[in-house]
């Protein structure tokens, strides 16, 4: 029997497609309620029957955000502690790999497994002697207690993304280097970072989202609002006697942007450099 | 320019492998030395230890006068090119001949001069410009050339540089790569597992099997005096027949697949040590080259039957089978060229018009002055 042939819209429905769509509509439906609420004015977001499309559009949200609770304040707290210890990790991370990669070195398997182990380890765990560390070299509520702490527990997955895409590098291409006179260093520097860069998107944007919705250390190690991240901040915005709403969605879509644009920017990067290794070339 | 000498190498590995068992060898100011063997004979190791690339477990490698054994890479005065070429992907043409001479510090002007004589003399000068993913496969090869040749190193190393490339280019590559190793005067070590690419490049050529050096010698020398069935087996194409045959007495004969071959004096003469094989087995072997159609009645010839013929235009390449053991030896011949493997299986170099097809019962002459002889224990040559 000749199965006729589906056209024009009904050729895109299969389970497949469908299943697709299940998905991506569950994800970005709560994306969609957020940016429509913080877009509402204030009175509109508890309105019943709901608003789907804000009417009338309202940017009022936005400006409470910036000038009443002091948002631009915690956006630039959040980039500085974020990019500093993205860049922190991606250069450690990096010679890391590279050293576990390729260099001679005894118990490379111990180190790789010791790191996977401290990466699964609960992060509410380490909080109690953190602070107390913290203070006692008084760094409570400053750029690097927050800092550190993320670097160190963002290195052990960008070690083990960095680490394997080196391996997947070829191998006589630093032979060739070592022949041509460069030391471990220049090589590093000059022959396998260049060709790393998917690799170093991968990480760096894993960080860079890892470090930036941060909450628990946050709020735990800096305490003065001059010193305040936007999960933290937008988390204070409400009091026991009123819930801003309205800012909270707005603020939380200015959060969202950097992260959209860093995954949009590199989306083709990160996804080579997750799957490096799962096929030799 | 220098010379190369090894002294004893080994190489033995932390699990106690030895990939390398004591091979001591020779290469003069610019020659071209070619190290050839089946795959895991050594060969890329033993070239990975003269550029420093592995330690070297046991004996001693000079680079001219000095011993260098634990000189780091760089500064051993080397250069070399690899089968994937290992290019920078992301530096162009020029920047990667003029890596090296950018690391030496040398002033810019310099190094654009040296990379452009070394461009010209390679035809990229129109490339410098590019990326590797914009090249062909032959050009890639060409860069890589390049910047092994514009450091001018007093040895140049090469691992199978060709054989990424298709059969045509490669044949091209080849006279390509001696005329520049000829133009620098450089030796060169050159590894290979294609006995062809050996013979019609090397001054010298190396076998190596199962990490030891079996002969090393002229490309003619080898064919015309291999020391063991190996040698034998590994240089020539088709390969060399191999049958398990019977000397008379007093070495006047030999009888192969029933048939009594005489042996003339001649044979004897250059063959002395034949005489105390007299009336025993051994292993005869047959060049292809050397067995013609014979009549009929002729005598000094075999019976054969033919089982395919492959016209080459030049030549006829007719694979028959004999009533006689064949021997095979182990690696010395690629798979993919061994057509037939029943027994008494060899292979006859005819002239093109002959007139001969599957299935026919032919007689075979060999020419008893070319045989070769081996031990048929240890199949160590018999001169």
């Amino acid at each position: 029997m000749e199965r006729k042939k589906k056209t024009g819209f009904a050729r895109y429905i299969n389970l497949v497609n469908l299943g697709v769509f299940v998905v991506v509509t569950s994800v970005s439906l709560p994306i969609y309620w957020l940016v429509i609420s913080s877009l509402k004015q204030p009175v509109a977001i508890g309105a019943s029957p709901p608003q789907y499309i804000p009417s009338p559009f309202s940017f009022a949200n936005y400006q409470q955000a910036f000038s009443q609770y002091g948002f631009s304040q915690y956006f630039i707290n959040s980039m500085i502690v974020t990019v500093a210890a993205t860049i922190l990790v991606l250069g450690l991370g990096s010679l890391a790999g590279y050293g576990l990669a390729r260099l001679p070195m005894r118990g490379k398997t111990t180190i790789m497994l010791t790191l996977l182990v401290i990466s699964l380890f609960p992060g509410i765990a380490v909080i109690p002697p953190l602070y107390l560390m913290m203070r006692t070299i008084g760094w409570l509520n400053s750029y690097q207690a927050l800092i550190v702490p993320y670097t160190a527990f963002n290195l052990p997955f960008a070690i083990w993304i960095l680490r394997n895409y080196f391996l997947g590098l070829p191998k006589e291409m630093e032979e060739t280097g070592r022949i041509d006179g460069a030391s471990p260093l220049r090589i590093y520097w000059s022959i396998i970072l260049p060709q790393a860069l998917p690799g170093l998107f991968t990480a760096g944007v894993f960080t860079f989202t890892a470090c930036w919705t941060e909450f628990l250390m946050a709020l735990t190690l800096n305490n003065s609002n001059s010193f305040r991240t936007i999960p933290v901040g937008i988390a204070l915005f409400g009091t026991p006697f009123n819930i801003p709403y309205g800012t909270i969605f707005a603020a939380s879509v200015v959060a969202v942007v950097p992260i959209g644009i860093l995954v949009f920017v590199f989306r083709k990067s990160v996804v080579s450099g997750l799957t490096s290794g799962a096929v030799k070339g | 320019m220098a010379t190369i000498n090894l002294e004893n190498i080994k190489k033995i590995y932390p699990n106690g492998y030895e990939a390398v068992h004591d091979i001591s060898l020779s290469i003069a100011e610019g020659e071209f030395m070619v190290l050839v063997g089946p795959s895991g004979c050594g060969k890329t190791t033993l070239l990975r230890m003269v550029a420093g690339l592995e330690d070297i477990s046991h004996g001693s490698l000079k680079i001219g006068e000095k011993v260098v054994n634990e000189v780091s890479p760089k500064d051993r005065d080397i250069a070399m090119v690899f089968q994937n070429y290992a290019l920078y992907p992301h530096m162009t043409v020029a920047e990667n001949i003029g890596f090296a001479l950018k690391l030496k510090k040398l002033p810019k002007e310099e190094i654009g001069n040296k990379v452009r004589a070394a461009a010209e003399l390679l035809g990229l000068t129109e490339w410098l410009d590019r990326k590797p993913r914009e090249l062909s496969g032959g050009q890639r090869q060409r860069v890589a050339m390049g910047r092994a040749i514009v450091r001018e190193p007093s040895v140049l190393l090469m691992d199978e540089p060709l054989s990424n490339l298709d059969a045509k280019l490669r044949v091209k590559m080849r006279s390509e790569v001696l005329k520049i190793q000829r133009q620098l005067g450089v030796a060169t070590m050159y590894v290979t597992h294609d006995q062809t690419e050996a013979m019609t490049m090397g001054d010298r050529v190396a076998v190596l099997n199962s990490g030891n050096l079996l002969q090393c010698d002229t490309p003619q020398n080898l064919y015309d005096y291999p020391i063991d069935q190996f040698v034998a087996s590994f240089i020539g194409s088709p390969a060399i027949n191999l049958y398990q045959a019977e000397l008379t007495q007093g070495a006047k004969g030999l009888i192969l697949a029933g048939e009594l071959i005489d042996l003339p004096d001649s044979v004897l003469v250059s063959h002395p040590i034949l005489e105390s094989y007299a009336s025993k087995q051994i292993t005869v072997g047959i060049r292809p080259e050397d067995l013609s159609l014979a009549d009929e009645l002729e005598t000094n010839a075999v019976g054969a039957v033919v089982e395919i013929v492959e016209a080459l235009g030049s030549e006829l390449i007719v694979h028959f089978t004999i009533k006689a053991n064949s021997i095979t030896v182990e690696g010395a011949i690629e798979e993919a060229e061994t057509i037939m493997e029943s027994k008494g299986a060899g292979v006859a170099r005819i002239e093109p018009r002959a007139i001969v097809k599957a299935g026919d019962n032919v007689r075979l002459k060999p020419n008893s002055t070319a045989f070769h002889f081996f031990d048929s224990v240890t199949g160590i040559a018999i001169y």
